[in-house]
């Protein structure tokens, strides 16, 4: 079971957030080809360790905030504004 | 010195106080095979017993980073059932099924596959609509499936809390009389053992740790244990495909997630068909052992630890005191997950890979173990003719691109 430090409430137990899929996923232009609009809607990147993602405080203050989380064993590593970059230290 | 399992052959082994042979030879690598398979899972197995019992190719290597069974395949509650929605995956799952049924007769291994029914519960009018529904495209697709209205369910399964003042009512439901659990561990084994009598070299401890490359094509696997040349690839690793697909340069639509279960203290029979809940996202059988196995939603998040979260094995098992009010003293035993590999259709990817030697089945999700014979059949078939079984035909990676989408998650409302 995770905790989860939310930006406006603190830290949270797991059941109270919904994991809401990758962050900075960039959507292509409306004019591209099947192929490209087919990654970008289904292929991910998937990886076994750190990963960006987007969370929500559901059942809290209802922010949606970007994490950066070890899949292999669920290590937050940084937490950020939902329209910032990923840290340059967790690249 | 390899043994025929039968009646005589125990009496004769208890004669001589046993020392049976080993069932399957943990086999060195060899530098070359004609098709190495990465995986010694249940898809993995049957893909090499198939390649050698159906199309003569026994040249073959399985590596395994554990051990067989160890992953999916031992981690699953071993629920068969074919229970679809849409033509293909109809046939994909019915061709699994009937395989099943002969599989222990075929593999001379008792899988233990006993076909006792799985009942879909009912709680709402919409769900009664939504299953007849269901059924009646299940019997269009010549399966077998019956509606059942609620006298028949208390029959069936009368530990159902059928209360006034339940939660989730119960209006009715449906029954795939032939769906069933089996032996997990005897269908890894089992495969492993006709796979290793018909050549098949078993690898355990062996993980890839990259692919070797000549001229834009996968010719082998790299391993600790030295590199392992052949002429064509194949993976069936589950939740772990995206890794694999990394190191040879392509993306998969494929999120991993932590699917997990959990078994009580084994108890005097109380449950005598597989019961699912969509409502409550939990379904119930008992083992021949007497445990109650209960199965429940994924963690919903992405997952490579082969654990479930607190938050989810409460809901499951409050879900499961809602459901069976008299199972609240039931002590359980163990609870566990295993790493599976969904897709956005919840269906899965049979064919060649984006890089030429390399072919991949993956993409089951949370129900694999149903589908171990259909998986194996059709990329035995693939590797060893070059062209896609037509089984497998509509579930190419290619359907991501074209948006042919074949949506089990959505029309059959089934979590799997």
């Amino acid at each position: 079971m995770m905790q989860i430090r939310c930006p406006v409430c603190g830290p949270r137990s797991e059941g109270e957030f919904h994991f809401g899929g990758p962050s900075h996923l960039q959507r292509p232009p409306l004019t591209c080809d099947d192929e490209t609009w087919g990654a970008y809607m289904f292929f991910r990147d998937n990886p076994k360790g750190d990963h960006a993602e987007r969370w929500r405080h559901t059942f809290g203050c209802g922010r949606w905030f970007n994490i950066v989380r070890n899949t292999e064993t669920h290590q937050v590593k940084a937490i950020y504004a939902i329209t910032d970059p990923r840290p340059e230290a967790t690249l | 010195m390899r043994t025929r399992y039968s009646a005589w052959n125990l009496l004769a082994a208890a004669a001589r106080r046993g020392n049976w042979a080993p069932a399957w030879r943990d086999a060195e690598p060899k530098r070359r095979y004609d098709v190495v398979i990465i995986g010694g899972g249940g898809h993995g197995l049957s893909t090499a017993y198939y390649l050698a019992r159906n199309h003569g190719v026994r040249n073959v290597a399985i590596v395994e980073a554990g051990w067989i069974g160890g992953g999916n395949t031992g981690r699953n509650t071993t629920i068969i059932r074919s229970n679809y929605l849409y033509p293909e995956s109809a046939r994909l799952y019915e061709h699994s099924m009937r395989l099943y049924e002969g599989l222990s007769r075929e593999l001379n291994f008792n899988i233990m596959f006993s076909q006792r029914g799985i009942v879909t519960i009912a709680h709402t009018r919409h769900d009664l609509d939504a299953q007849s529904r269901w059924a009646n495209a299940m019997r269009c697709n010549g399966i077998d499936a019956d509606l059942l209205d609620v006298d028949q369910l208390r029959e069936l399964v009368p530990r159902l809390n059928f209360g006034g003042d339940a939660r989730f009512p119960i209006h009715g439901g449906f029954i795939q009389r032939r769906a069933g659990p089996a032996r997990h561990d005897a269908v890894a084994w089992g495969y492993a053992r006709g796979a290793s009598a018909l050549g098949v070299d078993i690898i355990q401890s062996c993980p890839v740790t990259g692919f070797i490359m000549d001229a834009g094509r996968v010719t082998g696997v790299k391993t600790p244990r030295g590199d392992i040349r052949a002429e064509k690839v194949a993976m069936a690793v589950s939740g772990h495909s995206t890794v694999l697909a990394r190191m040879a340069g392509f993306r998969l639509p494929i999120t991993s997630y932590a699917l997990q279960a959990m078994v009580s203290e084994p108890v005097k029979p109380v449950l005598d068909t597989v019961v699912l809940s969509p409502a409550v996202g939990a379904y119930w059988s008992q083992s021949d052992k007497g445990e109650v196995v209960i199965g429940g939603a994924l963690d919903l998040f992405p997952s490579y630890a082969q654990r479930g979260s607190y938050g989810v094995t409460q809901q499951v098992l409050a879900a499961t005191l809602e459901m069976f009010p008299s199972f609240s003293r039931l002590r359980m035993l163990r609870q566990w997950a295993g790493i599976v590999d969904v897709v956005q259709d919840s269906s899965p990817i049979i064919g060649p890979a984006p890089v030429p030697g390399l072919y991949i089945n993956c993409g089951w999700g949370t129900g694999g173990f149903k589908a171990i014979p259909v998986g194996g059949w059709t990329l035995a078939h693939l590797l060893a003719t070059g062209r896609n079984h037509e089984l497998a035909e509509p579930f190419q990676l290619e359907r991501f691109k074209t948006g042919r989408l074949i949506d089990e998650a959505a029309a059959a409302g089934i979590a799997h």
